[in-house]
């Protein structure tokens, strides 16, 4: 199967959509082992959560809206990674933004979801400003943004490392901020929650967002190129990676930590696809959809039953809320192991799914420190061989926090004893089966999903299937990270680094263990001690939430209504009326002639005779 | 003679301009138009003698539209004065803008 897999990708063209002047963009679609793998886990994975949906969304009167947004979703999701150029991923990728909109203000009835839904559709506008100026800046210099065109002309018409490629990947990059929730433009992310649980788990956690990652993939023929942008795309990961699993660690919203887990999981592949490490991040993207989903399910059938228990006592007490569970263990022990499972591949604990693709980025990262054109470009003045190790740091404990909270999740929900209420605990019991089969099917792939691209050091299954399959899309890209040296990587260095990434995670679950006391935690409707200092800032998401308030919302808002909308609407609307008025004095005016009074009319008549008689009579 | 005739027309037509613009009463303006009609068909015979007949000739269609101006004009004035009890033009000043 690998062996025969052809090495031009095959593309479907249909029309020519914008031919003008030079510019010639046509309606065609190119299905590459790039594109097949995503398609494969869009496809597959968003299967099974609408099976999920159907038991999930069972009662609710938007049934038919719902799966009408969501095949929506699935159709531009489709076109986005099917694209053959960049409008046409565009279209995509605006068309998914629509629908994640849609989908996040589902229940628009009540306003807070309604401004999340408008949050994430305004964050995504300012990323694909991004998106669309590389597309002006590549056609203008480059003349196609057809994939293929760019692959053959852009090494060689483009200067390595020189300022237009720098700045288009960087433009390319914001877009993908955007779209993948990476600081600066990650804040949307954790208030999408507000839509249902399956989309959080399908649109939020394994698909969409990964979009970015896919796109730096796609365009890895000018990231390749561009060195610069390459680190700024891995700094930007790693700093998310660490500053959203931070921020996870205070959640009490099961839906909330997960939404920052999977930011920091997407900060991970950002650092794989900017070290070049391509099929490193395409490896996560897979198995991320498979746990993540996983979790994202898991929570979904978590607050099902939840919320149904609630509803049977009439209580308001809140579904999500963490501190209202406990010892669901008992109650729903298929979703606790499943749960379980995701936890332990999310956390990296060998042998399951994260294990694999965390440690391959790991270990990429590590080996482009030296010997790479990474390595001797440098960024801000710092060497690149620095920065990576630098990022190989920041990773590693992003991947200890990551296991702290993912470990924190589980007990909290499932073990200790249940803080639901005495009334609710009868109702507590496990979620439909057509909400678990899917979880199970996602539980399976999470625990041996990573064998896809089983590493040398570790020979169970032929190794290295993934990478030799995405081979002929991004070999290219890959050879010239380092400098068109087949990396073989040491199998003895990689095993250590395995051996450390695992090490790091067992702790980080550890600690949570050791450190965390379900048995002392209160229900969410009896105030707990107040959170001081780091707790607090951590509670508070780092305020980065007030700060964009103080320093964006507000002054546009401010500038809108008083400079906008009071002074140039008022100068303008003041205009027209201005015209209007003019008119009304000049028909004023006309009808004051019409008094009514013949005599009047009688004499305007002969004078008006006498002036036209004499005029004619004297000029003659 | 032809002078004395357009003199007197003249006259004739400025007393009925006169008269219009002067008077309110409906009918009385209503008689100085016609003595204007008449002042112009007078023009008319005066100049015929100079200029041939076709000036006859008007004045033949004059005074019929002026017949049948007289017979609706009446007509509406008498429907006014039903409605109004009036005739006085000042009064009557319904349509204006």
């Amino acid at each position: 199967m690998i062996a025969v897999q052809p090495v031009t990708p095959f593309i479907q063209r249909y029309f020519a959509w914008i031919p003008v002047g030079d510019l010639r963009i046509d309606a065609a679609f190119q299905l590459d082992q790039l594109s097949m793998v995503v398609v494969l886990v869009i496809t597959g994975v968003g299967a099974l959560i609408h099976l999920f949906s159907v038991g999930y969304m069972r009662d609710d009167p938007g049934y038919p809206r719902y799966f009408a947004y969501l095949n929506l979703f699935v159709f531009f999701m489709l076109v986005l990674v099917l694209g053959a150029n960049l409008p046409v991923t565009f279209v995509g990728w605006e068309g998914v933004g629509l629908c994640s909109y849609l989908l996040i203000g589902f229940w628009f009835s009540d306003r807070a979801n309604a401004d999340a839904g408008k949050k994430a559709f305004i964050a995504n506008r300012v990323g694909d400003f991004g998106f669309m100026v590389a597309m002006f800046l590549l056609f203008a210099n480059v003349g196609t943004l057809q994939y293929t065109e760019l692959a053959s002309i852009a090494p060689t018409a483009l200067a390595v490392g020189g300022p237009l490629v720098t700045t288009v990947c960087l433009f390319l990059l914001l877009g993908c901020t955007g779209k993948s929730a990476q600081i600066p433009l990650y804040v949307w992310l954790p208030d999408a929650m507000a839509g249902p649980t399956p989309v959080s788990a399908l649109i939020h956690a394994a698909t969409m967002v990964t979009a970015g990652v896919y796109l730096v993939v796609r365009t890895s023929m000018l990231f390749s190129i561009a060195p610069a942008a390459s680190l700024t795309v891995c700094v930007i990961g790693a700093v998310t990676a660490l500053f959203a699993a931070t921020i996870g660690l205070k959640q009490w919203d099961i839906k909330k930590v997960l939404a920052y887990s999977t930011i920091s999981q997407l900060g991970f592949m950002f650092v794989a696809v900017g070290a070049g490490a391509y099929v490193a991040g395409i490896f996560h993207l897979v198995t991320h959809a498979f746990f993540k989903a996983l979790l994202f399910l898991g929570a979904g059938s978590v607050i099902y039953v939840m919320h149904a228990a609630y509803h049977e006592t009439h209580s308001h007490e809140d579904a999500q809320d963490m501190r209202n569970m406990g010892g669901l263990r008992s109650a729903m022990p298929v979703t606790w192991v499943l749960m379980w499972i995701a936890t332990l591949a999310i956390a990296g604990i060998p042998l399951f799914a994260g294990f694999f693709s965390k440690d391959e980025i790991l270990g990429t990262v590590f080996a482009r420190a030296q010997g790479s054109t990474l390595s001797d470009a440098s960024w801000l003045g710092i060497p690149g061989g620095a920065l990576l190790y630098a990022v190989y740091g920041i990773c590693l404990v992003a991947a200890f926090l990551t296991a702290v909270y993912m470990t924190r999740l589980m007990l909290y929900t499932f073990h200790g004893p249940n803080r639901t209420g005495d009334a609710e605990r009868p109702h507590l019991h496990e979620a439909p089966a057509v909400m678990t089969l899917p979880l199970v099917v996602l539980g399976v792939l999470s625990a041996v999903g990573g064998f896809l691209n089983d590493p040398s050091f570790l020979p169970i299954v032929p190794s290295d299937m993934l990478g030799r399959w995405l081979e002929p899309v991004v070999g290219a890209a890959t050879l010239r990270m380092t400098r068109g040296i087949v990396a073989e990587a040491d199998p003895r260095m990689s095993a250590i680094l395995a051996a450390v990434a695992s090490a790091v995670a067992l702790a980080g679950m550890l600690v949570a263990v050791v450190r965390l006391k379900p048995a002392a935690l209160r229900p969410a409707r009896e105030p707990g001690p107040a959170e001081t200092g780091i707790e607090r800032v951590l509670a508070h998401k780092y305020y980065v939430d007030e700060l964009y308030d103080r320093v964006i919302i507000t002054p546009t808002v401010v500038l809108s209504r008083n400079v906008l909308w009071r002074g140039l609407d008022g100068l303008i609307d003041g205009l027209v009326n201005l015209v209007a008025r003019a008119w009304r004095w000049v028909g004023d005016a006309g009808s004051a002639m019409q008094t009514g009074e013949t005599g009047t009319y009688a004499w305007v008549l002969v004078i008006g005779v006498v002036i036209v008689l004499g005029t004619v009579v004297l000029r003659a | 003679m032809l002078a004395d005739s357009l003199f007197f027309s003249a006259i004739l037509f400025a007393i009925g301009v006169v008269g219009v613009l002067t008077r309110r009463n409906a009918i009385i303006i209503f008689m100085c138009v016609e003595l204007m009609l008449n002042a112009v068909n007078l023009t008319f015979v005066a100049f015929a003698q100079v200029y041939g007949y076709a000036g006859q000739v008007f004045v033949v269609f004059v005074m019929t539209v002026a017949a049948a101006e007289a017979a609706v004009g009446l007509a509406i004035i008498i429907s006014i004065f039903r409605h109004r009890h009036t005739v006085n033009l000042t009064d009557i000043n319904l349509l204006k803008g």
